[in-house]
């Protein structure tokens, strides 16, 4: 499909800018980059017991993690803007200054404050090393005692989050445009796409959740829906403009089941309050149920992000241990096996991103339907 | 040698209550779809929400693990 055309449109404005934007943090990093890896070789070669062992577990959630640098390949890296809110102001620079350090072992010193980067924290540095190297203190359950700076950065999550919504402006604007420019002809292109997407959440979750005035609710629904299965998409292309896990991330999908909350909330009537606050039962039993149907109106959200967040995360674990599989068996034999399978699991991935979009948005309808609900 | 925690087999339990209500769920469909194939579309809906149901609750079992 010719997509160029796509972009010929009013967002190129917002691409532009958001581009250049990049590009500002693009240029410092591969040089940093190259001057990095005679480093690393010699670290590599200083202590090869070390890096020997590998640990599935810890690979495996560090690549679903968010990150203050974006990995291109092999050592290449892209430094995102660290932005930190300190006791002294705030205080702004590249994430390449820390050379990829992890271990809270290079001090970076700007605004009159040191920082360390520990674990993808930002914390301030000690005045000494420990015996590690390490800038920080750590009690004895490995946790960091150090102070932390407000950490408003911009991680490779919130770069793909901008990213997705620069899609999906380009994508629907462009869709909608169509309808003005084709008004009573038949659709095209992109649009004929989407068409029987856009009509498939108003068929099939909003009319059957919401009644006669579930149009007041398209606007949210389609949001909803599009937004996760475009964010499910990205998150499943591995290399540079994807491969951040936007969606199995738990403070995302958390502020997405917030706008469902409010919305329920905002648009519950008498009878679904009266349902909660005056059930239809002899008096002694409010003690009991009144209790029970106030958690469940905070149950049902927080199930809803955690079901989006651990199924989406769940799934990049899956392919990232069938792929670790190599590495943990140290022979290549062991790829005939986890390769095709991993590709298997990616095929169901494919099928998860748009069932995962479909259920958050059905069970938004049926939370809001029921708050909507007329008595009868 | 055995390594691992008592989480892992938390996580392989919670794994075989939800095989067994997905299972439960799809054959529930199969039958209702052979019964009345014209109401495919409609079972398929609800099959999907009472699935995801179900498998919530093993993911919370792997983030309870995991954590």
């Amino acid at each position: 499909m010719d997509c160029s055309h796509v972009f010929e449109f009013k967002v190129n404005r917002l691409i532009v800018v958001f581009t250049l934007f990049l590009a500002f943090f693009f240029v410092t990093p591969v040089l940093y980059a190259q001057e990095d890896t005679s480093k690393t070789t010699e670290a590599a070669h200083a202590e090869p017991e070390a890096e020997k062992k590998f640990n599935l577990g810890k690979f495996a959630l560090h690549h679903i993690a968010d990150s203050h640098s974006w990995h291109v390949i092999g050592d290449y890296y892209i430094g995102l803007p660290v932005m930190l809110y300190t006791q002294s102001g705030l205080v702004a620079f590249n994430s390449s200054d820390f050379h990829q350090d992890d271990e809270a072992e290079l001090v970076v010193e700007k605004g009159g404050e040191r920082f360390v980067k520990m674990h993808e924290k930002i914390y301030y540095a000690s005045e000494k090393a420990n015996e590690h190297g390490q800038y920080v203190e750590v009690d004895e359950a490995h946790h960091v005692k150090n102070k932390r700076p407000l950490d408003f950065s911009m991680t490779k999550n919130v770069c793909t989050l901008l990213l997705s919504i620069i899609v999906i402006l380009a994508v629907f604007l462009k869709v909608a445009n169509g309808y003005k420019v084709r008004k009573g002809k038949s659709p095209k292109g992109l649009q004929s796409w989407l068409e029987p997407i856009i009509l498939f959440v108003r068929d099939d979750i909003a009319k059957p959740n919401l009644g006669h005035k579930y149009e007041r609710f398209m606007p949210y629904l389609l949001t909803v829906f599009f937004f996760i299965w475009f964010n499910n998409m990205i998150g499943l292309v591995p290399f540079l403009p994807g491969g951040a896990n936007l969606t199995g991330n738990i403070a995302v999908t958390v502020v997405l089941a917030s706008i469902t909350f409010i919305m329920v909330v905002a648009n519950g009537n008498k009878y679904y309050w009266g349902h909660i606050f005056t059930p239809d039962v002899p008096w002694w039993l409010y003690i009991v149920l009144v209790p029970v149907e106030i958690i469940g109106i905070f149950t049902k959200p927080i199930a809803l992000a955690i079901r989006l967040f651990a199924n989406i995360s769940a799934g990049h674990i899956l392919v990232l241990a069938l792929i670790g599989l190599i590495f943990v068996f140290n022979s290549y034999l062991v790829s005939f096996v986890s390769v095709p399978f991993a590709l298997f699991i990616y095929g169901i991935e494919l099928l998860v991103a748009f069932i995962q979009a479909f259920i958050f948005t059905i069970l938004s309808a049926l939370f809001i339907g029921m708050a909507i609900e007329e008595h009868h | 040698m055995i390594t691992g925690s008592i989480a892992a087999i938390g996580a392989g339990l919670a794994a075989i209550g939800a095989g067994m209500g997905i299972g439960k769920i799809g054959s529930s469909a199969m039958e209702g779809i052979a019964r009345q194939p014209e109401a495919a579309s409609k079972i398929q809906t609800a099959m999907l929400i009472a699935a995801a149901f179900v498998e919530a609750v093993a993911l919370f079992a792997v983030v309870v693990a995991l954590v």
